[in-house]
């Protein structure tokens, strides 16, 4: 399903819709005034575009630099090429560990593998624990957006859910009391779980630690109480030095939230006594995507989300539009790369306003490259040119004659055709927007009458 | 060939021209670093108190499973001895010391050295962190210089309480971890 279409189905309802954009618009400010606090802050997106520029041109150093280094501090570092190969190492390491229900904090990795649904086949249980991600779980859902999973619903709709799921009152709302009826039921199964899955912000090969940023502690209580802790990180996720970690903590979360820092900022060096890390780098097309030159930028994504919410098309099409794993701005420009076919309307659902580009921490050139996705799709799928409007256009515009007997036509019977033929199902410009007022006159009429005057 | 080797060949096939990794200046932060460091953690909803408050509030609570790791106040804690990490459950308050605070954002770093179980500071319904008034730097860059010789293996800056704003964005103190965030300056 196209993009436009799928956006139907959220914009349906106009009062929610409408809390969506604000929403969002709202989290974008926050993030304004944080940025704004910090004098350097141009500063740090250049040198954050640099160092991920660096690590994208020396990734297989790095690489091997982080796997030697986490190896020794006690580490066991796997290699996925792909999905499928990412989630069969998780299901041997949960096997080995006899291991059916494992908790699990926000990881966009995963969900791009889909690796609930395959451990879920596999007779293995997987509990979301980020307050969000449970509830979406619940409902069976994706995330809608990589920060803020359930931004979608509504209060009303997480309480109907919480008195099926959880038991708790009917018809209480309050957000608090919704909490603590989470709290509960994730502490029992914080306790129960034998293993831990968590995703990384940033593997830094110098000291071979991985960094994992959460405010709600969840990620914390799942992998300190568990024996075991699998994290999962795509290949894109490293940085050469531990004091990088400076510059991209300044930017994280002030971008995402407008937080100064999260709440929590956990450094894995190593596991606890008696107990095991695992890390699987994945690659799944990162690689493929950096060899595409013009969009190679798209692997420096820290994903804070900050071109989600400031995104005009997102806050009014909401992020199940987008049918990918990473929605908005960035989700439009990795996911053709996973699949053109499939995302050939995403690069489509912008108006290049650049407001994504300007707002990136990492600088990446967002709404240029969604303009290069264009091209190449209307290269490999030359139909969207040919279809009957445009080809009607073409011969039009080639012609003064046909132009200017059309534009008189038009004059004419815009102004008097009834307004359900001209806003007929065909005319897919004129959903949602109004025609313009038609002139009295063509341009060409009244230069020529003006310049008669003159003369 | 394993797919370590094919990721690894994948990259290097593509001969792309190493660019050059730039310096990080020192970015150091002019403000007052410990009124910075107040706001800071008001900000993320973390409470800064005197330590004859957090004594008043332990005896007003009158909260039984109490661990105290600080060794920058007294204070005799009675909870019977830990083997696991499960069983700090029911723990109400833990008191832990900080390495040093920073300005800019109220993050406190802690490391393995600090407590028995890396559970700990998240487990507990009730955190306070107890931090020389010196140690205080202004940005993440002096963090991680700080830090640099370090040989921890586990590392956190915690900043607040465990929060959440998941259900419509309305705040929530108090998610999966700490309930609260008292720091304690001495």
């Amino acid at each position: 399903m196209s993009h436009s279409k799928a956006s139907t189905d959220f914009l349906r309802n106009a009062e929610h819709a409408k809390w969506h954009d604000e929403t969002l618009w709202m989290i974008r400010e926050k993030r304004d005034l944080a940025s704004q606090k910090v004098p350097e802050w141009e500063n740090l997106r250049t040198i954050a575009s640099s160092i991920k520029e660096h690590v994208l041109s020396n990734l297989d150093h790095l690489l091997l630099e982080f796997e030697a280094n986490a190896t020794k501090n006690g580490i066991q570092v796997h290699w996925a090429k792909d999905a499928q190969e990412h989630n069969q190492i998780v299901l041997d390491i949960l096997k080995k560990q006899s291991c059916a229900q494992v908790v699990k904090s926000k990881s966009i990795l995963t969900e791009e593998c889909h690796l609930n649904p395959f451990l879920e086949k596999n007779g293995i249980e997987v509990i979301d624990t980020d307050l969000g991600e449970r509830i979406v779980q619940f409902l069976h859902q994706p995330p809608s957006h990589i920060v803020l999973p359930a931004i979608h619903l509504k209060k009303r709709d997480i309480s109907e859910l919480f008195h099926q799921k959880l038991q708790t009152e009917k018809g209480n709302e309050d957000p608090y009391y919704l909490t603590q009826a989470a709290r509960t039921h994730l502490r029992e199964k914080f306790l129960k779980a034998k293993v831990a899955i968590t995703g990384v912000n940033f593997g830094i090969a110098e000291t071979g630690e991985f960094v994992v940023c959460t405010n709600e502690g969840n990620a914390d209580m799942g992998v300190h109480l568990a024996d075991v802790h699998i994290a999962c990180m795509g290949i894109e996720k490293l940085i050469p030095r531990r004091n990088d970690l400076g510059v991209f903590l300044r930017l994280l979360a002030r971008s995402a939230t407008g937080q100064a820092i999260t709440n929590y900022t956990s450094h894995f060096r190593g596991p606890e006594k008696g107990k095991q890390i695992h890390l699987i780098l994945v690659d799944n097309g990162r690689t493929e995507q950096l060899g595409r030159e013009k969009f190679r930028n798209s692997l420096k994504c820290i994903r804070c989300g900050a071109c989600m919410n400031t995104c005009p098309i997102y806050r009014r099409s909401g992020g199940f539009s987008y049918q990918s794993t990473v929605p908005g701005p960035i989700g439009s420009i990795l996911s053709p790369g996973l699949d053109l076919k499939k995302y050939s309307s995403l690069p489509f659902a912008s108006t290049l306003c650049g407001s994504c580009t300007d707002v990136c921490p990492v600088k990446i050139n967002i709404h240029e490259q969604l303009y290069e996705w264009r091209q190449e799709i209307t290269k490999a799928n030359p139909n969207h040119a040919e279809s009957l409007s445009m080809k009607l256009a073409s011969g039009i515009f080639k012609s003064p004659l046909a132009y200017r007997i059309s534009g008189i036509l038009m004059r004419k019977l815009i102004k008097n055709l009834p307004d359900s033929l001209i806003y007929n199902p065909w005319n897919v410009w004129g959903k949602g927007r109004k025609l313009p007022e038609t002139p009295q006159e063509s341009f060409r009429n009244w230069y020529l009458n003006h310049r008669k005057n003159e003369q | 060939m394993s797919s370590r080797q094919e990721i690894l060949e994948k990259i290097k096939k593509l001969r792309l021209d190493q660019t050059e990794l730039p310096t990080i200046p020192e970015f150091k932060n002019p403000l007052n670093t410990e009124e910075e460091f107040k706001a800071s953690i008001e900000a993320n909803k973390g409470e800064i108190i005197p330590e004859e408050k957090l004594m008043s509030w332990i005896s007003e609570t009158g909260f039984q499973k109490i661990l105290n790791f600080s060794q920058l106040i007294n204070l005799n804690t009675s909870y019977a001895k830990i083997e696991d990490a499960h069983e700090l459950d029911q723990l109400q308050v833990a008191i832990i010391d900080g390495q040093f605070g920073v300005g800019e954002n109220g993050a406190i770093w802690i490391t393995n050295e600090q407590v028995p179980f890396r559970a700990i500071p998240f487990i507990t319904e009730h955190l306070v962190i107890v931090l020389p008034k010196n140690e205080i730097v202004s940005t993440m860059h002096q963090a991680y210089i700080k830090t640099s010789s370090q040989s921890y293996s586990f590392g956190l800056f915690i900043a607040g309480p465990s929060k959440t704003a998941d259900i419509e964005q309305s705040l929530v103190i108090g998610a999966h971890g700490a309930k609260s965030l008292r720091v304690v300056l001495v």
